[in-house]
This record gives C-alpha cells, structure tokens and sequence, in this order.
C-alpha cells in the first residue's frame, strides 16, 4: 500500500462544559484537510482533542503506529508530534522571531533536531521571513506573525499539522500575502493537516478534503469537488458556495489573454493565469455563475458551455431559488436557478443540458 | 548608626532572595490551581495586609516562642529560639511582606492567560519547562516589582521587629528601631539623618521601580 492512500482515523466524544462533541473522522494521511463549519459548531474544540489540549475521556487516535489517545492512554500535549498554528499567532513576546523558530526545535530528541535543523534555511525562506530573524513579535505586521507562527510549528518535525483559522485574525491585505505561502506549502509539505476555517475560499484554494462539521459532528467527509457539489449539505447555502475544480492549462490564447484548463469530462476557457501548459490549477465555479440552457446557444457572450446532465434538484436559501447539481463528464458542477426557470426548462434528474458558465477564477 | 543601616540591609536583601523563594511559587499555585480553597489561602497570605503589625508579631511571639511546640520543636532542629535574634527577624519579614511580593506576582501569572503556555505545550515543552522558559520570563515585570516592594516593605517596617525582635544592637536594631531609639532619647538631629535619608531612599526606589516596569512591560507587548 503506498503512502498516498493510506488514511487516518479518529473518534471523540464527550462534554466540554456544555458543548457535546460527537465525532468520528476518517482524513487523507496527505494533503490539507478542511474542517468547514459556522462558528461555535465544535471545530476548533475538535482540533484541541487532536493536539491534547482538551482531554475528552473517550477518544481513539493513533498516528504512525503511535497511541496519543485510546482507553488507556492518553499522551499529554508536550509529547505528541503536533504543530499547532493558533487563531493569533501566539509568538512568545519575550522572544526574538529566530529564537521563537528555535523554541520547539531546541526541544525535540537529538536525532530528529538534526533532521529539522537542516530544514530551517529552506522553511525561513519558503515563508519569507528571513529578513524578521532579530527582531521582537512586537515589530511584525499581523501576517509576518502568522508566518512565524507557521515557521515555528513545522520545525517541531510534526507527524500532524493542526492549524485554527490562521487566517481569520488577519486583513484583507494580510489574508492575501500569505495564501501564497500557505499554498506553497501545501505543495510541498508531506504532512496530513487539519486546517479548521469557515470561509468557503480558504476551502476551495487550499484543501484536498473536507470535513462539514455541525454541533459537535461530522456532518459529511470527503474529497473535495465532490463534496462541495453536495446538495444535502449546509457548505452550498453560504456565501459564495460552488465547486473547486482540479484542472490543467491545456492552451494559451496569446492574441485574448485567454488559456483553456482541462478537467476530466471537459474544458473551460479562463483568463490566462500566466501559467505554462501543463500546470496543474483550481478553479473555482461559484453556483450563482452558472445558468442552464436546453441547447447549446452561440450567439451569447458566454464562452463557456459545456454538455452536461441533470442529477438532482434542490431548494435554494430562498422560496424563489433551487439549485441544481449537473454532471459535466464525470465533474459535478452546481447552477443556482430560479425556481420558476427550472419548471419552465423541464428539469428533472436525467435531463440533457448545456451548463453555461459566466464566470471562473483560478484559485491557485 | 551605621551599624543600624547596614543590618537593616542585610534583613532586607535576605528577606527578599526568601520572598522570591517562597513567593514565586505561591503567586504560581494561585494564579493556576482550581481547587476551591485555595482564596483561602490567598487570604491567609494576604492577611499581613490588613492586620495591625503588632498583632502579627504577638502571635509570631507566642508561636515561636520557647513555650510553643513549634518553638520547641525550632530549638531542637537549630538549637536556639527565633524570638530576639537575627533569625526570627527574616522569619518575621518574611510572612509579613508576603502578600506585597505575592499580589503583584500572581497578577503577573494570571495576565499573561492560557494561550503561551499552550502554544509552549504544543512545542514540546514539558510543564516545567514552561514554568521556566515561558510563564517566568513574561511575569518578570510583576516579580520585579513585587521583589522591590518585599524590600522596601522590609527596610520600612517597625511593629513587628519590635514585637518579635526587640532593640539589640548588631542584631535586631534595624533603622526604624532606631529612629524610634533616637526620637525618645531626644536625639533629633540623628533621627533627622536617619528619617531622611529614608524618604530619599524610599523615592529613589519607588521611581526606579516605575521606569524599569514601564520599559518591561513595553518589551512583552
């Protein structure tokens, strides 16, 4: 069995004051794995059971052939293999940004430190933060912390990267300088991470899978296309809810600033990401871009139709909207419709039709 | 009188290096434990606060006096009592300065939250290695302080020395002993010497202790 489809298992239950965590969770021993959910819906007490920082009676963990909690044991904090990114980025004050990278480091057994030492040059300059060593967290931007905070949990050599919301302390500004890391590093990293947020575009650009969690449960678990294009799942009523798309640059059109990215079952035509054919993108389509048609209409301003078909229709956030989930060759695609549209088109699950999608954006 | 003010430092710097001994680890258990007596505790050590200081030192008296089973059972561990020796004087200051080293030190404990000490745990560090490498290092503004008021506290207080102390030179004779000695003997240019150059040091501690605990605490943020 290879290392790319191994998975990893745990459950945990029990009370944490007067929340109630209910969970059984089966993730990719690889890549990032999103915990989606609303506020207060048990995420990030979730990731604390993972890292020892709260301690339910009942719960089953293992990693790597090593018990952090069954019956019988439970591992404190301090002697699982974890990184743990904090909502803020928690640096020490009384530390210089070198010595906070060092501090988990200074701290692991001779033979692994070695290992991780030999790692840092490359991590500082992955994260960009080479130019920060001497100086005081009390220097840095919010996002030149939050990489730090990265930095310092990934030299501890960790078998699981736990990260809460790293994100949703930071601006727009700060958000947008450092996806690129945190993308980066999702491409290079071979750890498993569960990444805790409940914004649908950390979701799309960064995560392979995805957790729905709700009051204290996993509500759905799965790759993450075909999750996002559930309709029985509370991810499509927020804001911005669509389908991330894995796809490949296919073509360049120099003369309009276009490129064409394949995805099995077909192609769309999208702004050029100023990327070599072959790169490997997401994209993303967002279910209020996405209309229907009964046939394929050439002479819109719509550059991309693709032939798909009807699989199932639900209700929208509003009495006046449905959504409707279509097969484009095998990739599910979401339309958000009226709901007057989809009795005039004749929907129902089985129906050839053209999805016509208005607009997409690359997400990485 | 030099006599006087050297003794007086001497009480006072090995009270203290006792205070922080004693203290740090107190503020520690206070500022973390969840044990529901432990303000109980936190009342007993803050009791020197608002107890008259001779009372204090009539019940010391009385405890460790060669009449107590603790003050007996003192004499046959270190073969003399503490009452009117240099000994019974740290003692003394030590309890009675207590809650001014512990108050600010606990503060200190309890300012800094949960959330360094977790992220210190999540890198592999052990809970006494976060005592050490975290929570004293970021409560250094409080322990500072509370050290300079267990000081100043001591080289102040008079009550209890009386008490438990009494007026021998080159033992207990501390300076507000001797202030008091010079007041009723009528010697008030020595008294003089002696009270002021206590404002003056008393001002001088005060002000360096605000401007080092200004530029701290302005580090940690």
């Amino acid at each position: 069995m290879s290392a790319r489809d191994d998975t990893l298992s745990a459950r945990f239950k029990g009370a944490l004051g007067s929340f109630r965590l209910d969970v059984d969770l089966t993730f990719p021993a690889n890549g990032i794995t999103a915990l989606f959910g609303p506020s207060g819906c048990g995420k990030t007490s979730l990731l604390r059971c993972f890292a020892g920082l709260n301690r339910l009676d009942d719960g089953d963990f293992s990693i790597e052939g090593e018990v952090w909690q069954d019956g019988k044991t439970f591992l404190p904090s301090h002697k699982r293999a974890i990184g743990y990114v904090f909502q803020q980025a928690n640096l020490f004050p009384h530390l210089s940004v070198s010595d906070n990278l060092a501090f988990g480091l200074k701290r692991l057994a001779r033979g692994e430190r070695e290992a991780a030492a030999r790692r840092f040059d490359e991590l500082v300059s992955l994260l960009g933060i080479g130019h920060l060593l001497d100086r005081a967290p009390r220097k840095l931007s919010g996002g030149e912390r939050q990489r730090v905070a990265i930095g310092r949990a990934l030299l501890t050599a960790p078998k699981l990267l736990l990260m809460d919301e790293p994100l949703s302390a930071l601006d727009f500004e700060a958000k947008r300088e450092i996806l690129p890391y945190l993308e980066s590093l999702r491409k290079k990293l071979s750890v498993p991470v569960l990444y805790v947020t409940h914004a649908p575009n950390e979701v799309a650009r960064l995560a392979d899978h995805i957790a729905v969690i709700e009051n204290g449960c996993v509500l759905a678990s799965g790759p993450l296309t075909e999750t996002l294009a559930r309709l029985d799942l509370p991810i499509r009523r927020e804001e911005g809810a669509g389908v991330a798309i894995d796809a490949e640059v296919a073509e360049i059109d120099a003369q309009w600033h276009l490129a064409r990215v394949a995805f099995p079952g077909g192609s769309l035509w999208v702004r050029d990401p100023k990327k070599p054919v072959g790169t490997n993108v997401r994209v993303m389509v967002l279910a209020r871009d996405v209309s229907l048609a009964l046939e394929a209409s050439e002479n819109v301003s719509i550059v991309n139709h693709l032939p798909a078909t009807v699989l199932k229709i639900a209700d929208g956030d509003h009495p006046a909207v449905v959504a409707v989930k279509v097969d484009v060759g095998g990739t599910p695609l979401i339309a958000r419709l009226t709901a007057r549209s989809a009795v005039l088109l004749g929907l129902e699950p089985g129906k050839p039709v053209f999805a016509q999608i208005k607009s997409v954006a690359i997400v990485e | 009188m030099a006599e006087a003010v050297f003794l007086t430092l001497k009480l006072a710097v090995l009270t203290t290096i006792l205070l922080m001994v004693v203290g740090i680890p107190i503020a520690w258990w206070l500022a973390r434990s969840n044990v529901w007596w432990k303000e109980a505790v936190g009342a007993v050590v803050s009791l020197p606060l608002v107890l008259p200081p001779t009372v204090l030192g009539f019940y010391l008296l009385l405890s460790l006096g060669p009449q107590s089973p603790l003050g007996q059972a003192i004499k046959s561990v270190i073969g003399f009592t503490l009452p009117f020796t240099f000994t019974g004087l740290v003692v003394g200051s030590v309890i009675y300065s207590l809650p001014f080293a512990v108050q600010p030190i606990r503060n200190a404990f309890e300012a800094f939250g949960e959330e360094p000490l977790e992220a210190a745990a999540t890198l592999r560090s052990s809970p006494l290695d976060r005592f050490f490498s975290v929570a004293l290092p970021l409560a250094r503004p409080g322990i500072l302080t509370g050290a300079i008021l267990g000081f100043a506290h001591t080289v102040g207080e008079f009550g209890v020395v009386l008490m438990i102390g009494g007026n021998i030179p080159g033992e207990t004779k501390v300076l507000s002993v001797a202030i008091y000695d010079y007041v009723e003997t009528l010697q008030w240019g020595k008294a003089h010497v002696l009270a002021g150059g206590m404002v003056v040091f008393s001002f001088i501690v005060i002000l360096s202790m605000m401007l080092i605990e200004r530029r701290m605490r302005e580090r940690l943020t």
